[in-house]
Parts: C-alpha cells; sequence; structure tokens
C-alpha cells in the first residue's frame, strides 16, 4: 500500500485490512469520494463491526413483536389495534464537544427513527452521565445538555416523561447522553425503509444540505482527545421548528400507497440513507448530487454524500407520485426534491451532473465491515453463570453518594447519613432538571417524571403504556454479568412497579474502546449477563444501539449498557406510582439485603407486584435501587410529602445498620397498600413465593425507621431539593 | 358550539385542545389552517399552545402575520369568542388583540410545572359560573410567559375587569414566590375590554380528566360551552 493511499484510507477512518478488502471487492482502487462512503458507513457507529457478533447473543423475538432489530426502530403490538415503536441512541461524542447542539440533535435524531417508521412520538426519556460532580466542567454540560434536550423536545411537542443522571468520574471528559423515544402507530400502518421499484423517484425533503456534521459518524467512532474541541465542525446543528413541520407532514403521507419507503438522514447523512434503503429492499439507487439542495457553496460531491445535516428524509416514491406529495411539503414549508431513482442493479451510483463520482454495491457498502472478535486470537468464551448466582451484596454506599460526599473516616449517625445520600447529587431530587422539560404535552402523561417509572394512558383505549430504565454503570465495573443482568432487571422491575407487564426493551451500550481486553471482556459479560435476564423475564430487545470509543485521554467510562423498558398496563387506572398515600401499610416485597440475584425470584416478585397493581391493592410501588431501604423509603416520602413509620421489629442485627439500611441488593421492591387490602398483599405474595415483611404505615411528617432514623420531612426535603444545585460547586 | 382550532406551524397542542373539546366535553370542534382567511362557521375560535412559526425572533411575532389573523381579528370584531391557550396567548398579545407584552420568564429557564391561579373577573364567557376568588390548580409549560403591561394600562385594565386570573399559592394568596415568571401583578390570564378575547398561560386541555391529576381546566371549558354567543353567521 502506497503512502498516499494507507494516509487517504486513514483519513477515511479505514484500517488498511479494511482498504485492501474493498480492493479486493472492487476489483479496483476506491476514489475519494468512494472511500469517504465506506469510511462514514464502516465506522463503528453504522457497521457494529465489533459488536455484531455480540449482539446476535440477545433474544430478540417474543410474542408481540412486530419490527425487531434491522429497521430504524423495534416495534410491537400493545393490543386495541395499536403499535407501539420503541428505540435509544447515543449522542455522547457531540454532546462531550458541543453539549447544547449535541443533546439537540440526539433528541432530533431518536425521534426520525421513530417517525420514519410511520409512527408519531408520544415520550421522550435520557439516560445522562456527567463526570465528577465537583468540576465546573460537569456543572456546565449538565447545564447545556439538558438545556439541548428541552430546546428542542419541548418545541416538537413531544413530552419527556422521565429520565436519570448519574455522576461517575470516568465520565468526566466524556459524558453519555442516551435518548430514547417511544411512538404510536395503527396496527398494519407501519411503514418500511426497504427501497423497491425501479425507476421509483427518490426525494429528499426538509433542511437544505450544509457542511454541518460531515462524517459525524467517523467522529463518533473515535476516541475523544484534547484536539476532539477542535472537531465541532463534526457536530450538527438542530432546527426543532423544522423538525416539527416534518414530523406532521412525513406522517401525513405515511399512509400513502404511493410512499413506498421513508428512511431519515442519520448518520453518515445521505450516504447511510441511500445505502441501508436500498440494501434492505435489494434493489439499487443512483443520485445526482446537484438536485440535492444546499445552504453552502462550493460543496463538492463528497461533502454532499456525508454531511449529516440535521431534519432531512429519503422517500421513495411511487412514479407520477411525486407532485402529489410534494403539493402536502409545499404546504407544511418544506422544500423536497427528487435526487435520484431505484435502479435494479444493486448498486449505489453518485453523479454529479452527467459525470459519474462514485459506484459501489449497496450490500457491499452497507455489511461488507469486515467483523471483529475482538482483541487477541483467542475467541472469547463468554463465562455464563447459572440463574441464581450469588451476588455479593454491595455494601460500599459510598459510591451512591458521589465522591464529593464520601465520608472521610469516623462513625457517621444514621440520620446524617439518609441526609447526606438524600442530598447527593446522585440520589437528590431531579425535579429543577424536569421542570426545564415539557412533560405534559399530548396530554397522555398519567405519572410525571419524579414517581417512578412514567405512565401514559392511550387515549381510545383503556389500557396504559409504562416506560422505565435500567443503568448499567457501577455494578458492570465490579461485575460485567451482574451488571447487565441487573440493567434488564432494573428497567423490567421499574415498569412492574408501575403495573406495567414488561413486552420490550431497547438497550445501548456504551463502553470503551473495544480492542482493549478488559473493555472486550467487560462488553461480553455485560451482554451475556443482559441476555440470561432476558430469558429468564421473558422478554426481547427490539432495537439497541451501540457507543463505543467512550474514553478520555485513555482512560475508558465504566460499562454503562442502558436499558429502557416498555410495559403494558391492563388498566391505566390502576397504575403504580412512587409516592405515598395517607394511611397505607408499607411493605418489603422481595429478598432482604444479601440476597443473591435470583432471576427466577425476580421474575416471580415482578409477576407479584404487577397483579397488585393491577388489582388496585397497591397503588404505591416502588425499586429499592441506590442507597438501599431507607434512601427509598425517604424518596417515597419526598416524592409525596407524607411521612413514614416503620417498626424496627423486622431488623435481625441492628449492629450491621448502614447494611439494613442503605445495602444494595436486587429484587427488593417497596409497596404501600389501604390497610383493607393487606390480606391481598399477603395472599399474592404467598402464592409466588416472594418474601414479605411487614415494615410501617404512612402518615406524619418524618421518616422514621425503629430506633435507627427519625428524620424530618422538611429538613430531608430541604437537602433533597437542592442536590443539584451543587453540582460544579468545586 | 362549534369550536375552531387554528393550526399554525409549530402549533403542538391542538390535538389535546380538539380532544378536550370533542371527546372530553362532546362539543364539536375542527382544526383550522393558519391560512383559512373565513372563521364563519364557528363559535369559538382557540389558539392553541406550542412554538408557532419556531416561535422565531419572539412568541408569537410571526404567527400574528399568519393569514387567518385577519379572520380572528374580524371574527373577535363581530363579538366571537377567541381563546388563547399559552402560544395562543402570547400570538393574541403580539397581534394587539390583548393588551401587554410577553418577556422571558423571570427564571430564563422553561418551566413544565402545576401553579395555582386565582380567578379574579368571572363576567367574561371564559370564567363565567366560576366564583370570584376560586382556586383553580393548572399545569404551566413556557419560557416566555412574564406577563408585562404599562402601570397606566394595568390600571385601566383592574376597573375593567380585564385581569382575569392570577398566580396564586394552595390558599390563593398571590405572592411573589408563587408567580413562576415574574409577570406583573401576578397575571395569568386577561381578557379585551369586551371580555370575548381571553388569553391564558396555564394549560386548561391538560386538566380537564381525572387521569391526568386534575380537572380544574374543565370549568372554564364548561363556561364557554355554556356561554351564550351572538350569531356570527355570514361573518
Amino acid at each position: 500500500m502506497r503512502a498516499a493511499e494507507r494516509s487517504a484510507a486513514a483519513e477515511a477512518g479505514l484500517t488498511e485490512l479494511e482498504y485492501d478488502r474493498i480492493c479486493q471487492a472492487l476489483e479496483r482502487e476506491p476514489n475519494r469520494l468512494e472511500l469517504g462512503m465506506f469510511g462514514v458507513l464502516w465506522s463503528e457507529h453504522c457497521s457494529y463491526k465489533h459488536s455484531k457478533p455480540l449482539l446476535r447473543r440477545l433474544p430478540t423475538a417474543g410474542a408481540h413483536v412486530l419490527q425487531g432489530p434491522g429497521e430504524n426502530a423495534g416495534a410491537v403490538d400493545v393490543g386495541d389495534g395499536l403499535v407501539a415503536v420503541m428505540k435509544i441512541e447515543s449522542h455522547n461524542h457531540p454532546s462531550a464537544v458541543e453539549p447544547y447542539q449535541g443533546a439537540a440533535t440526539g433528541v432530533g435524531g431518536i425521534l426520525r427513527d421513530i417517525f420514519t417508521m410511520g409512527a408519531r412520538p408520544i415520550a421522550l426519556m435520557d439516560a445522562l452521565c456527567f463526570g465528577d460532580p465537583r468540576s465546573s466542567r460537569t456543572g456546565y454540560l449538565l447545564n447545556e445538555v439538558v438545556s439541548g434536550i428541552a430546546g428542542y423536545g419541548n418545541c416538537v411537542g413531544v413530552p419527556t416523561v422521565g429520565g436519570s443522571i448519574a455522576f461517575d468520574s470516568s465520565y468526566t471528559g466524556n459524558p453519555l447522553v442516551n435518548v430514547l423515544c417511544l411512538g404510536l402507530a395503527r396496527k398494519g400502518r407501519l411503514l418500511s425503509s426497504r427501497a423497491s421499484g425501479p425507476g421509483n423517484p427518490v426525494m429528499l425533503v426538509g433542511s437544505e444540505t450544509g457542511r454541518d456534521g460531515i462524517a459525524g459518524a467517523s467522529f463518533a467512532s473515535a476516541q475523544l482527545t484534547q484536539e476532539s474541541e477542535s472537531q465541532r465542525p463534526a457536530v450538527q446543528v438542530g432546527n426543532p421548528f423544522l423538525q416539527k413541520l416534518l414530523i406532521e407532514a412525513c406522517l401525513e403521507v405515511a399512509g400513502d400507497p404511493d410512499v413506498v419507503a421513508m428512511q431519515d438522514l442519520g448518520a453518515a447523512g445521505l450516504t447511510g440513507a441511500a445505502t441501508e434503503m436500498v440494501a434492505r429492499g435489494e434493489c439499487g439507487i443512483e443520485i445526482d448530487v446537484q438536485l440535492v439542495p444546499r445552504r453552502a457553496t462550493g460543496m463538492s460531491a463528497s461533502e454532499v454524500m456525508r454531511s449529516e445535516s440535521q431534519e432531512r428524509m429519503l422517500l421513495v416514491l411511487t412514479r407520477g407520485s411525486e407532485e402529489r406529495i410534494q403539493r402536502v411539503f409545499d404546504r407544511w414549508g418544506l422544500r423536497s426534491s427528487v435526487i435520484g431513482r431505484i435502479t435494479d442493479d444493486g448498486l449505489v451510483r453518485v453523479r454529479e451532473g452527467t459525470a459519474l463520482v462514485a459506484e459501489l454495491p449497496a450490500r457491499f457498502l452497507s455489511g461488507g465491515a469486515p467483523g471483529y472478535e475482538g482483541p487477541g486470537t483467542g475467541s472469547h468464551t463468554p463465562a455464563v453463570p447459572p440463574i441464581g448466582r450469588g451476588l455479593v451484596p454491595r455494601r460500599d454506599f459510598g459510591r451512591a453518594q458521589g465522591p464529593a460526599l464520601r465520608p472521610q473516616g469516623g462513625r457517621v449517625d444514621s440520620n446524617q447519613m439518609l441526609l447526606n445520600l438524600l442530598g447527593s447529587p446522585n440520589l437528590s431530587s431531579r425535579r429543577a432538571v424536569y421542570e426545564q422539560y415539557d412533560h405534559m404535552v399530548q396530554t397522555n402523561t398519567v405519572v410525571p417524571p419524579g414517581q417512578g417509572a412514567a405512565v401514559l394512558r392511550l387515549k381510545g383505549s383503556t389500557k396504559g403504556l409504562a416506560l422505565g430504565l435500567g443503568i448499567g454503570g457501577a455494578a458492570c465495573a465490579d461485575d460485567p454479568w451482574l451488571g447487565g443482568a441487573l440493567a434488564v432487571a432494573e428497567a423490567c422491575r421499574n415498569v412492574a412497579c408501575a403495573g406495567g407487564r414488561p413486552v420490550a426493551l431497547t438497550d445501548c451500550l456504551n463502553f470503551g474502546d473495544p480492542e482493549r481486553d478488559v473493555v472486550w471482556a467487560a462488553l461480553n459479560g455485560v451482554v451475556d449477563g443482559m441476555r440470561e435476564a432476558c430469558l429468564a423475564l421473558d422478554v426481547p430487545i427490539i432495537s439497541g444501539n451501540v457507543s463505543l470509543y467512550n474514553e478520555t485521554e485513555g482512560e475508558p467510562i465504566i460499562p454503562t449498557p442502558i436499558v429502557g423498558a416498555l410495559g403494558v398496563i391492563a388498566n391505566v387506572e390502576c397504575h403504580g406510582r412512587a409516592a405515598f398515600a395517607e394511611g397505607q401499610s408499607i411493605w418489603l416485597l422481595g429478598g432482604g439485603s444479601g440476597a443473591p440475584l435470583d432471576l427466577d425470584l425476580e421474575r416471580r416478585l415482578q409477576q407479584c407486584v404487577i397483579e397488585l397493581v393491577e388489582s388496585g391493592a397497591t397503588p404505591t410501588a416502588a425499586d429499592v435501587a441506590e442507597g438501599g431501604l431507607a434512601v427509598a423509603l425517604g424518596e417515597l416520602a419526598l416524592a409525596s410529602g407524607i411521612g413514614a413509620v416503620c417498626s424496627g421489629s423486622w431488623i435481625e442485627n441492628e449492629a450491621r445498620w448502614e447494611d439494613v439500611l442503605f445495602g444494595e441488593a436486587p429484587s427488593r421492591i417497596i409497596i404501600a397498600s389501604p390497610r383493607e387490602r393487606d390480606g391481598d398483599v399477603e395472599v399474592a405474595a404467598a402464592r409466588w413465593s416472594v418474601p414479605l415483611t411487614r415494615l410501617g404505615l404512612t402518615g406524619g411528617d418524618q421518616v422514621r425507621i425503629g430506633d435507627l432514623i427519625s428524620v424530618s420531612l422538611d429538613e430531608a426535603f430541604d437537602r433533597w431539593s437542592r442536590g443539584l444545585e451543587r453540582v460544579g460547586d468545586k | 358550539m362549534r369550536c375552531g382550532v387554528i393550526v399554525f406551524p409549530g402549533s403542538n397542542c391542538e390535538h389535546d385542545t380538539v380532544h378536550a373539546l370533542t371527546t372530553v366535553l362532546g362539543q364539536s370542534a375542527d382544526l383550522v389552517w393558519h391560512e383559512e382567511t373565513s372563521l364563519s362557521s364557528y363559535d369559538c375560535v382557540v389558539l392553541p399552545g406550542g412554538f408557532a412559526h419556531g416561535d422565531h425572533l419572539r412568541a408569537g411575532a410571526i404567527a400574528r402575520f399568519s393569514p387567518v389573523m385577519a379572520a380572528v381579528e374580524r371574527f373577535a370584531a363581530g363579538g366571537g369568542l377567541v381563546w388563547g391557550i399559552c402560544n395562543g396567548f402570547q400570538v393574541l398579545v403580539e397581534a394587539g388583540l390583548l393588551p401587554g407584552a410577553m418577556l422571558q420568564n423571570a427564571g430564563l429557564r422553561f418551566v413544565c410545572r402545576w401553579i395555582h391561579v386565582r380567578v379574579e373577573s368571572v363576567s367574561t364567557p371564559f370564567t363565567n359560573g366560576i366564583t370570584t376568588g376560586a382556586i383553580l390548580r393548572m399545569p404551566i409549560a413556557h419560557h416566555e410567559g412574564s406577563y408585562f403591561v404599562g402601570a397606566a394600562t394595568l390600571a385601566a385594565m383592574e376597573r375593567g375587569g380585564q385581569i382575569v386570573l392570577r398566580y396564586c399559592d394552595s390558599d390563593g394568596r398571590v405572592t411573589d414566590v408563587a408567580n413562576p415568571n415574574g409577570s406583573v401583578a401576578s397575571i395569568a390570564g386577561v381578557c379585551n375590554r369586551d371580555g370575548n378575547v381571553f388569553g391564558l398561560m396555564p394549560h386548561p386541555e391538560r386538566c380537564a380528566e381525572p387521569i391526568l391529576g386534575g380537572t380544574d381546566g374543565r370549568r372554564l371549558f364548561d363556561a364557554v360551552a355554556n356561554a351564550r354567543v351572538p350569531s356570527l353567521a355570514g361573518r
């Protein structure tokens, strides 16, 4: 390989191996434009070359699944003639460099993945991970990311119904911004992205193409360095107003029989959209870049083909329908142009006027990237532990507190510990964030942010949908298998607490450089753990995204699988939320501190709580998560302004109060029932063989747990509600 | 009652408003595209929430030039009921159909939360049947909701019963703490001198059903549904 070729390949983000493979397949050397097209499509972000073999291990089929991985988003039948469409996607690297636009366009991109399927986006959620909460950079990133999400989501009229924010120093230079979108369509009305029909016109709709986000997919697939700041031009700029028009116009034409296929322009821009559409449809395409409307002058064919300008859609129409469809876009004030046509030769052919400037086989361009089996030569045999494998209970409750609040030696009293935890950046109230998001537009939000899983009603149906998250993070750093399993279990448990039967998951795997042994091993372990939990809980993963190379200056982030779960609530009037009501009995359902991760117990626990919530016996249910039992009780009280009085009679070993109060273990849910339903709770727990402990009663203006905890709600509220204010304060 | 709900490019609460009017209240309601030039078939016209024309320049600043606004002006002049909710209120202010101007929230951030308002005037078709001093719990969701009007105009509006809603706490006290956006005199909703044009920042369509956590918004819809409106046929 000559030096010039080597440098051109490297510039496009391709390895020598990949370059050779291209030359072999083409039986010639690619030109610069073609090399650029390979560069973006064979980037990790687009080709999943490191993760594809792993992702095949995840269960993706299920009785309700209408569309698994392979389209823009997954889809499940939720009954009553309705289909839910769901996907989560990362926008980590753009958000590290230009946090407002990075986060905003993350929202924009995932919205397009949903409405390109013909589904109306009905809810957004965001999982955000930031670095050391003491760092002023963290404070800046948090504010800008939240503003970006708000600025985009609010304008397009899709409610942001929940999310999560976590802090860990490993994210300091590489924050995570994962955005989940849920959409709704009528059954039988889903639109495909499979192009077909040689001669059919290809129409580009929406924004003009500019020089923003050139080769963003390649940027997203490389490590961030100090020079990344200079790569701001690789970050796209969003226009939520234009997107709102696109949503309405595209949904208007989505049901039209003359619209053959639709695909949004996301990563890898026009190259990606055109190639994916024809690869899926097993046909070819011819595009004339001179017909692409531009917002900058003098753009080269390569820039046009690789630009990631936002708010653009590609449609394949039947011949002769162009003008009629164009009139719909005209009415919405959107520019639409026929830029090419479908062919039957399996080639992606790019012209610049009469000149042929690129000609590549679509299937090779889309799926020809060599797969990687990880670092080293030996195959990595996944250590799949048996179900019911023991879990060491987490006692390092300091981690949940965040580094800023780790007690510096000496004994801390239990009340102070609870207040510290409730006021810590990782556990404190998120109200200051979610109040910046319109979480009520579309008038479906039944359970708003801050009260467990989000619950949405479905207009015209008695059913509801529950949407919850599970975040790997800290647990994955210690034990990837366990962390992966816990992320799935937690997402489903959150949905179950709302009374939703989990029907589908979407996941985003955020990891460091996969060519490091430790990262590759973690990726394998997490995927295997997720697989086990999906099988045990009988819920498929219908869509997802992988984000690798999340590192800063050579340090990988902690492995962070983020799982979104969708549950169907039989009758939305009977849902659960994480807030107390007056005069309830409080119970702990599930294993106590120190229980192993028993996936069968987890399954029975979830079935039990779903049944109790569905029957109306326990309108209050909450996962016991970071900070353990005491924090969960505190959060339930703070969300409602109603205290709790728990006797200490169930505490077996008071000397180990830290474990009892703050120890973290899976498969635990706090429920609260009106007293007349106490019997129902006991019967259900016995039937599902789930441990049940009566903790106490709701009421009063304190949280009390035996002799160990006695904290006033006012004081706790003050600490809890101001925890995020301190982020960025050195 | 026949209602027309105007759809500007960028409106995003039009379907919510139609749902509240039709499914919840049993009235008839159509979506009306912003290029429409006649509103003669309606008794009430609603300008819904959202980001009309992206709120570019200023909330409502471009929407006031939409072709439908001339028809809205004629409709209002003829005594038809014109109701602006959130962004619709901003458009009515920009169009001069309601006095005052809208500034960015005092906190300089978008705010979405439940608030309380006190009903200050019940002599409008939008509050008829509610008692003066009634406290309504409703959601707000806006970035430019700080209502401003000069002292002289404010005094005239007070005298004329044009201050319809004020932000208050759950006990009805009008305080700075209970004012979510810094509006002058805690104003959350105003009407024109004739009382047939009404704008408010809270979203009644988001609290018209128990499943959404509140039904106080329904009291405004009920008032409108029961309002006697002049026949507008042929206008």
